[in-house]
């Protein structure tokens, strides 16, 4: 891995590893706690479908070098597309004037640790050829028209990238990565008697197209999209209110990453301006709730050998049994709050500054029957399935939108309603879950987390739960 | 990493011709029957500050090369980042391998020759910033000592940022199209926190202009965000019940968003719009009267020709209530069978005629209802138009405001909103490509307590 990332980012930009300790230590003559270089090369391609024809395609090439100063709590930043050594002595110049000028500093980057692999560094663009990569597309057109004669238009993606990272920096980490990421998505539009609805299903990970093709995942995905279309042609409003919501397993995880995940993101917490912040110790969920950041799944979506400032990712535990243990951090908040990095340092690309990001995000399972849970609610809603999420930090205000819900009465599922956005306070929401079910799953592979104007692919995992107050912003009141 | 001054433009105006041109023949050479290309140089500067001290000082230089080309009516895309000639020659070469693989589609193809663009007025779009990282970082500080001294209750910082951003960028295709366009645009923002521990609120104001000498004063802007940082203190939910709802300016900006989404071409084609087969209709209250004015000069969102190369116009889109056309580039038109309106990219400068009324006198035309100044969430079905989503803001009670509101949610239907407008403000906030007053609507429905 390490050898394949420098022969892509160095040999081939006619860079050595001495030089990149000349560029570090020319940062390190200004009064600097940290410097770092940062090098990157991503190709990226997509297909589309649409219509029942191939629509379009689109390949794409990123690289460069983004390089860091950061003294006590200050950054300095820049960056450069192009990899040359002047290139990075310029970056270096603007990045180190964030500090005063100070003594020569040589710094020697020794080696790199040996990390295990979670996944291969294969190029998923090349694991299948034009026509196979085509075909995917063109079995999700046909099995969501074959599906259902409702279905008026089918839109199908593919898309694969294949990074390369490789960081250094003064504290002697060399570490790097190859990282695949691939993602199939299908959206479907149904219309019957004069009602529209649209809806779509997809997922993906840290592996190649022929991990999809082998799995028919195209057909799976297109049948799940018209389903779910379906289902929301016959739902009637949502109720208005706080009341039962029981949330189904995988996706609507999502509720972790927003209730609790950001809130429990190091930066915010070293600033002080999270609801979470200084409570490590205290009760923020119910007894059943155990919750991880786990970057450590093979071939996940949210997963990293290492992250990107060189740090191997770990399974940190940020709640157990209730109780709040640890917050995600990055060097840089890290050092500032005597703590230690939890391998949560991730940019979107190298002309952007590393943050503390959620890698999976998930709740252990707990001890209840799925059905059990339904069953003991006289009246709610169960919500399987969800669009994005959003949350203020500082109020711990956080809401997730359901794209696919049913009510229960009774302690039975009975009708579908229309999607609502639920809302609630990250501090107690969880302090509300009462029942945890045992059928825990992760999501398909399809987040994306924003944060900071920058996108990185995330996972979340839940599984089904009951939570005995939450509002659910339908439009029918009373 | 120097500014770009007026005079230094030239050299990066030649790069981009001589970039289009290399690009242009290297499509022909490649099998191309056609090909547009879309490039940009771009350059900023921007700090923020916590405490008194800088946090990040982060200097920004960019540049992008993305090339479509058509082989028949297939078409393949490529871009990158790398402008070396192998590196053009070689995207180019990729944008044609994929174009062997995509399908004939008889919409696809540069729009027609005849409606390019000739004659392209120059909006006076750039005006650099001459302002060194030490410079921005003492505004910064200056806007985030105003808000600490605008009020004791706010407690923390969240960020005073000052950013400068010069570009300039080219479209060019090979009708022999090319528009080079310098733009600048430059920002002042500020996020302040109010309160402690479980009573924490954040909020933000900010200040956005191409020129430098009209942006808000620091001091300001700071202000106003520690203003509306403390309004939110005390926040809490309200009882579920059918509410009037009066969005602020910012916020009504969302919703003449999703009417935008709702009436582009490619919502439309793919039936996934509530508003399908709406033109000529009314699809708002008779209030409502919406103008695109593309070539306002110095303005956020102006701009001479859209991503087709077809001349921008001025034009009204909803007439007092009544939809007049839609929002289509020349792909969208042609799948629909009407012409284009020079919207390939979007509307520019859409602007909301306002009513008469300030904010004082709309609180007191709702008399009891919700006041949204943040939303939160996605939650938009534009194929359906259902409306819910997360809102925070201030309960007002017979015109007056008697306390913040958190942890609701507002739901509706969007074509019913429309038509439910009660009334207009006339605080139009020009922050942006949709310029809107506050909007009242008759009644939604609030999930609270």
């Amino acid at each position: 891995m390490f050898e394949l990332a420098k022969a892509q980012l160095l040999e081939r930009n006619d860079l050595s590893l001495n030089q990149l300790d000349d560029a570090l230590s020319s940062l390190m003559t200004h009064e600097i706690d940290y410097g770092e270089l940062y090098f990157e090369y991503a190709h990226q391609e997509s297909w589309s479908l649409e219509d029942g024809i191939i629509k379009g395609g689109s390949f794409s090439i990123e690289s460069g070098v983004g390089v860091r100063a950061v003294s006590g709590e200050k950054t300095g930043f820049a960056y450069s597309d192009d990899i040359r050594a002047d290139a990075l002595l310029e970056a270096g110049q603007a990045a180190r004037a964030i500090a005063r000028a100070g003594q020569e500093r040589r710094v020697s980057v020794t080696g790199q640790r040996d990390v295990p692999q979670l996944y291969l560094p294969d190029n998923p663009i090349e694991s299948l050829d034009e026509a196979a990569k085509i075909a995917l597309l063109r079995r999700a057109d046909e099995v969501a028209r074959a599906a259902d004669p409702r279905v008026t238009q089918v839109m199908a993606s593919l898309s694969g990238t294949h990074q390369f990272m490789l960081v250094t920096a003064s504290d002697g980490t060399l570490a790097a990565d190859v990282r695949p990421l691939v993602r199939l998505n299908v959206s479907v539009v149904v219309e019957h008697k004069g009602k529209r609805e649209q809806a779509g299903s997809g997922g993906g990970g840290r592996f190649t197209y022929a991990e999809l093709a082998d799995n028919d995942r195209a057909a799976e995905y297109a049948r799940e999209a018209v389903r779910q279309a379906l289902v929301n042609l016959e739902a009637e409003p949502a109720p208005a209110g706080s009341m039962t919501v029981v949330l189904g397993p995988g996706w609507p995880g999502i509720l972790l990453h927003e209730a609790i995940g950001h809130g429990l993101e190091g930066d915010f917490n070293r600033k002080g301006t999270s609801a979470f912040a200084g409570r490590i110790g205290d009760k923020v969920a119910g007894d059943e709730c155990t919750i991880v950041d786990d970057g450590t799944l093979a071939r996940r979506r949210g997963s990293l050998t290492v992250d990107d400032e060189g740090t191997p990712s770990q399974n940190t535990v940020l709640i157990e049994n209730g109780i709040l243990k640890a917050y995600m951090m990055d060097k840089t908040n890290a050092r500032l709050t005597g703590g230690q990095s939890t391998g949560n340092g991730r940019r979107q690309g190298y002309n952007y500054l590393p943050l503390p990001r959620m890698t999976n995000t998930y709740m252990l399972a707990g001890q209840h029957d799925p059905a059990e849970i339904i069953a003991s609610v006289d009246k709610g809603i169960y919500a399987v399935n969800f669009g994005g999420g959003q949350v203020d930090i500082t109020s711990g205000k956080f809401v997730f939108s359901a794209s696919e819900s049913y009510l229960i009465e009774n302690g039975k599922v009975t009708r579908p309603v229309k999607g609502a956005t639920l809302i609630g306070n990250g501090a107690d929401a969880l302090t509300r879950v009462s029942m945890v079910g045992k059928d825990l799953a992760l999501d398909a592979g399809v987040g994306v987390c924003g944060k900071e104007g920058q996108g990185v692919p995330v996972g979340v995992g839940q599984p089904t739960l009951r939570l005995d107050e939450l509002t659910v912003g339908g439009t029918q009141a009373g | 990493m120097a500014d770009i001054a007026p005079a230094s433009l030239a050299p990066q105006r030649q790069q981009l011709e001589r970039l289009a041109a290399l690009a242009l023949e290297s499509a022909k050479q490649s099998g191309a029957d056609s090909a547009e290309l879309a490039a940009s140089l771009d350059e900023g500067l921007s700090v923020r500050v916590r405490n008194g001290q800088p946090d990040t000082v982060e200097h920004n230089r960019d540049k992008s090369f993305g090339i479509t080309v058509y082989r028949g009516k297939s078409k393949g895309s490529a871009s990158t980042t790398d402008f070396s000639e192998s590196a053009i020659r070689e995207t180019v070469a990729r944008a044609c391998a994929i174009a062997r693989y995509t399908s004939e589609d008889p919409c696809a193809g540069l729009a027609d020759a005849d409606l390019m663009a000739t004659d392209l007025p120059d909006l006076d779009l750039y005006h650099p910033w001459q302002i060194s990282a030490e410079e921005a970082i003492d505004k910064a500080c200056e806007m985030e000592q105003a808000a600490f001294d605008a009020d004791s209750r706010v407690s923390k910082p969240g960020g005073a940022n000052v950013g400068r951003h010069e570009g300039i960028s080219v479209y060019a295709n090979s009708h022999g199209f090319c528009g080079i366009v310098p733009s600048s645009r430059h920002s002042l923002s500020c996020s302040m926190i109010a309160g402690e521990g479980s009573t924490m609120q954040r909020d933000h104001h900010y200040s956005v202009s191409r020129l430098p000498s009209e942006l808000d004063s620091p001091a300001s802007v700071g202000a106003e965000a520690a203003r509306r940082a403390v309004l939110r203190l005390g926040a809490k939910p309200v009882k579920t019940g059918v509410y009037p709802v009066l969005f602020d300016p910012s916020m009504a900006r969302s919703l003449l968003q999703h009417f935008v989404s709702a009436v582009s071409g490619s919502a439309l084609y793919r039936r996934s719009s509530f508003l399908l087969d709406k033109a000529g209709e009314p699809v708002f209250c008779p209030a409502v009267t919406l103008r695109e004015e593309p070539l306002i000069p110095r303005a956020l969102g102006s701009s001479a020709f859209d991503r087709d190369g077809l001349a921008r116009r001025p034009r009204t889109l909803v007439d007092a209530g009544v939809l007049q056309g839609y929002v289509l580039g020349s792909y969208s038109a042609r799948k629909l069978g009407l012409p284009s309106t020079a919207n390939a990219g979007g509307v520019r400068n859409l602007i909301l005629t306002p009513g008469e009324q300030d904010l004082p006198q709309l609180m007191k035309t709702m008399g009891t209802g919700l006041l949204v100044t943040e939303m939160m969430g996605q939650g938009v079905r534009l194929t359906t138009g259902d409306y819910s989503r997360g809102a925070a803001g201030l309960w007002i009670e017979n015109g007056q405001i008697s306390h913040a509101v958190q942890e609701i949610t507002v739901a509706g239907n969007l074509a019913s909103m429309y038509q439910n407008i009660a009334a207009i403000g006339a605080d139009t906030d020009i922050r942006g490509n949709i310029r809107t007053p506050s909007i009242l609507i008759r009644e939604m429905t609030i999930a609270g307590q």
